[in-house]
């Protein structure tokens, strides 16, 4: 039973990724990305992480997509004609393979994975969840919110009309 | 006189809506439980009120003779012509073959009647009225023409300050010119 | 009668459980249709709809013509209506999202009743046993994840129109969804962080927050609608906009946007985006009241436990059970009634107010009260 359903979620949220990739309208692709986040959900629900799934569902799917649509939709993008891609963009593409794949691959090489069936540890809590995130990984969790902090500045500088450029209009 | 109206600046308790809502509430709370005012109408009817201009009918007067003495009048100076009347003589032996003439026909077409009342204004005879009814309908286009019988049904007798026909009737007798 | 329920196959309890939430779901949203219509009237001064009586029951002396003036029936015949008249796929749309859109906002707005629970009872060392029917451990957390994914039936229906009308509503409901969702999370961490006491396990679970509401002494059976006044009024007005109710109503707004997001929807698909609504308006009367007026609880200072031993009735779990849903619906329709009352009370905001009123009024407000209450809870728990 649960095989199935590992296989089912499995390949919805690949096949969705794909389309999100594949797709030429922006909005399937956006609802593409809501299904491969639902599929990354049941499969945390199979693992019993209902916590990560619920809160994948909350922030992703129920927020940030939400608002990659709304932008999607506000700005009524067109399906692009396909342009040859700038030196720049394929740098910037193969080398983000590249460390994609390193990532990968330092995974499977390093990581001490209990490859024999499920690992007999209980069920996280939501306490260990919680002393996990403010104790051991403190550093990325701030480190992340600093860097979120750094990109709405950013985009509250690019967004307000300063005055020096009302006046020079 | 144009005067200025000050423009307070709202206290922190109108900013924060709470207590606006809170009497809003407060007052249709009230409405909830006050008496409704529908009139529930196939069962409560209106009252009429006077001078009411309802659908136009033909009367008769206190003796059960038609008033109406098919003089067209209405029928010329209805505005969207709904009035259609065909003339008729009265039979030389009826009590009151003075009056000559009565409608063979009288139709009045209520898909095109406007209420105006101008029927009733003109007719010499007071033989048209507009009276209390506000209800029509009908399954086709023929229900809504109102002919002769029906206007009679509907129209009824009203009482008469004249009875000017009995009167000419009676000059005539008598030899004199006018009654 | 346990024994047989936990006999059955898993798919077929989940299949009775499905058809027990659609079967109780689908009445209630069609009497809170109805009850709108009659309190609208009854607000206006007048009547209501008063009319329809199936002809065999004109017959029926007192209750008949009761029913009738109630408008019980017309609930009846405006359902069949929906179901019988001519479903309307206009030429210009998607129609793939077009038709997916009504199911998910309704499917979504069921999901969400599944892991609400509805009533107690007391087994038999006389512990209170929460009713629900799917025991998930994040409680909140879940209603709050599943309801977020609700934008996307508004998100598909507008889009997919491809009309100008329902597009615009479109837009304005997913911006204030999301701008509310923040307020309305924010506005319940207080309650959690009260009774996640020191020692205990972490919990989201709505249950256990009823069951701080029915502890003894003054402090402890009090409800946190007078422990946290400010938590309970932003979450009421988060929930006023979430569920797009008035003065919130950005998604429908008829006089500037026809019928918003579903002016291109009529018949049945149309009625499930009201089932969804109504659904979504039950589940958040029903958290509302679980987190802050007392859930199962009759009154403040009196649990359901006390109650029932009151009544003498601590051996009949089908009782107090009963009794307990009784209560909590019933507080859930006063506050269905609220929603009413404040709809045929206030006219709806201008966008820029309720986005001015989302982000620099509820918001900070509902961050300082955090860190208000998250202080005190600090030191009274220390």
């Amino acid at each position: 039973m649960a095989a199935i359903f590992f296989y089912l979620f499995a390949g919805l949220t690949l096949g969705s990724a794909a389309l999100v990739v594949a797709n030429r309208n922006t909005v399937n692709g956006a609802l593409c990305l809501l299904l491969s986040l639902v599929g990354l959900a049941g499969l945390f629900v199979l693992l019993d992480a209902y916590l990560l799934a619920f809160v994948l569902l909350l922030v992703y799917a129920g927020a940030v997509v939400a608002l990659f649509l709304f932008i999607i939709m506000l700005l009524d993008t067109q399906p692009a004609a396909r342009k040859p891609f700038k030196p720049l963009t394929l740098a910037a593409a193969g080398l983000g393979g590249a460390l994609l794949v390193m990532g990968v691959l330092s995974f499977l090489t390093r990581a001490r994975l209990a490859l024999a069936g499920p690992a007999e540890t209980a069920v996280p809590s939501l306490k260990a969840y919680a002393e996990r995130l403010f104790t051991t990984y403190l550093l990325p969790v701030q480190v992340v919110g600093f860097l979120l902090l750094g990109a709405m500045l950013g985009v509250v500088v690019l967004s307000k009309k300063l005055d020096s450029a009302e006046k020079a209009r | 006189m144009p005067y200025v109206v000050e423009r307070t600046p709202l206290t922190f308790a109108e900013r924060t809506y709470l207590p606006q809502i809170l009497g809003g509430l407060k007052t249709t709370w009230k409405h909830l439980f006050s008496p409704k005012v529908t009139l529930e109408y196939p069962e409560e009817r209106p009252t009429i009120p006077p001078g009411y201009r309802g659908v136009p009918t033909l009367v008769k007067d206190p003796n059960g003779r038609e008033k109406c003495v098919s003089c067209q009048l209405c029928e010329f100076v209805c505005p969207p012509k709904a009035i259609r009347i065909t003339p008729g003589a009265i039979p030389a032996d009826a009590p009151t073959a003075n009056v000559e003439k009565a409608p063979q026909a009288f139709d009045i077409d209520m898909l095109r009647c406007i209420y105006c009342g101008l029927c009733q204004e003109v007719c010499p005879e007071e033989a048209i009225f507009l009276q209390n009814q506000y209800s029509l309908s009908g399954y086709s286009r023929g229900d809504l023409v109102n002919h002769k019988d029906r206007l009679y049904e509907l129209g009824g007798t009203l009482p008469d300050l004249h009875f000017k026909w009995d009167k000419k009737r009676a000059a005539e007798q008598a030899g004199r010119a006018q009654h | 009668m346990v024994e047989f329920w936990t006999s059955l196959p898993l798919f077929v309890q989940m299949l009775i459980k499905g058809l027990a939430v659609i079967g109780v779901i689908f009445p209630i949203a069609g009497a809170s249709s109805m009850a709108e219509r009659k309190v609208a009237a009854w607000i206006q001064n007048r009547p209501g709809p008063n009319r329809a009586i199936p002809f065999w029951f004109r017959w029926v002396p007192v209750i008949g013509p009761f029913l009738q003036r109630l408008g019980i029936f017309h609930l009846m015949s405006d359902g069949l209506k929906m179901l019988f008249k001519e479903d309307p796929l206009p030429g210009h749309v998607n129609k793939v999202y077009f038709i997916l859109a009504p199911i998910v906002a309704v499917t979504l707005a069921f999901t969400t009743v599944a892991v609400v629970p509805f009533g107690a009872y007391l087994n038999r060392g006389g512990q209170v046993v929460p009713l629900m029917l799917a025991n998930v451990d994040v409680g909140i957390l879940a209603v709050f994840a599943v309801a977020s994914l609700g934008v996307y039936a508004l998100i598909l229906a507008g889009w997919s129109a491809n009309s100008k009308y329902p597009f615009l509503g479109s837009i304005r409901a997913s911006a204030q969804l999301i701008s509310y969702e923040l307020s309305l999370t924010i506005s319940v961490l207080p309650v959690f962080l009260w009774i996640n006491i020191p020692g205990g396990d972490g919990t989201l679970s709505l249950a256990r927050v009823v069951e701080f509401q029915s502890r003894a002494g003054f402090w402890g059976g009090l409800w946190f609608v007078f422990l946290m006044p400010v938590s309970a009024l932003v979450f009421l007005v988060a929930l006023f906009a979430e569920t797009n109710r008035l003065p919130f109503d950005m998604a429908e707004g008829e006089p500037d946007l026809v019928g918003g997001f579903h002016t291109e929807y009529g018949a049945f698909k149309w009625a499930l985006f009201f089932v969804a609504e109504y659904s979504h308006m039950l589940v958040g009367s029903a958290v509302f009241t679980l987190l802050f007026l007392g859930g199962w609880n009759p009154l403040p200072w009196i649990s359901l436990a006390q109650f029932a031993g009151w009544l003498g009735l601590e051996g009949s779990p089908i009782l107090v059970g009963t009794i307990s849903i009784v209560i909590f619906l019933g507080k859930v329709l006063g506050v269905i009634f609220l929603f009413m009352w404040v709809r045929w009370t206030v006219p709806r905001f201008r966008y820029d107010q309720i986005m001015k009123l989302g982000w620099s009024g509820l918001l900070p407000l509902v961050i300082g009260n955090l860190i208000v209450y998250a202080l005190a809870i600090a030191l009274i728990q220390k």
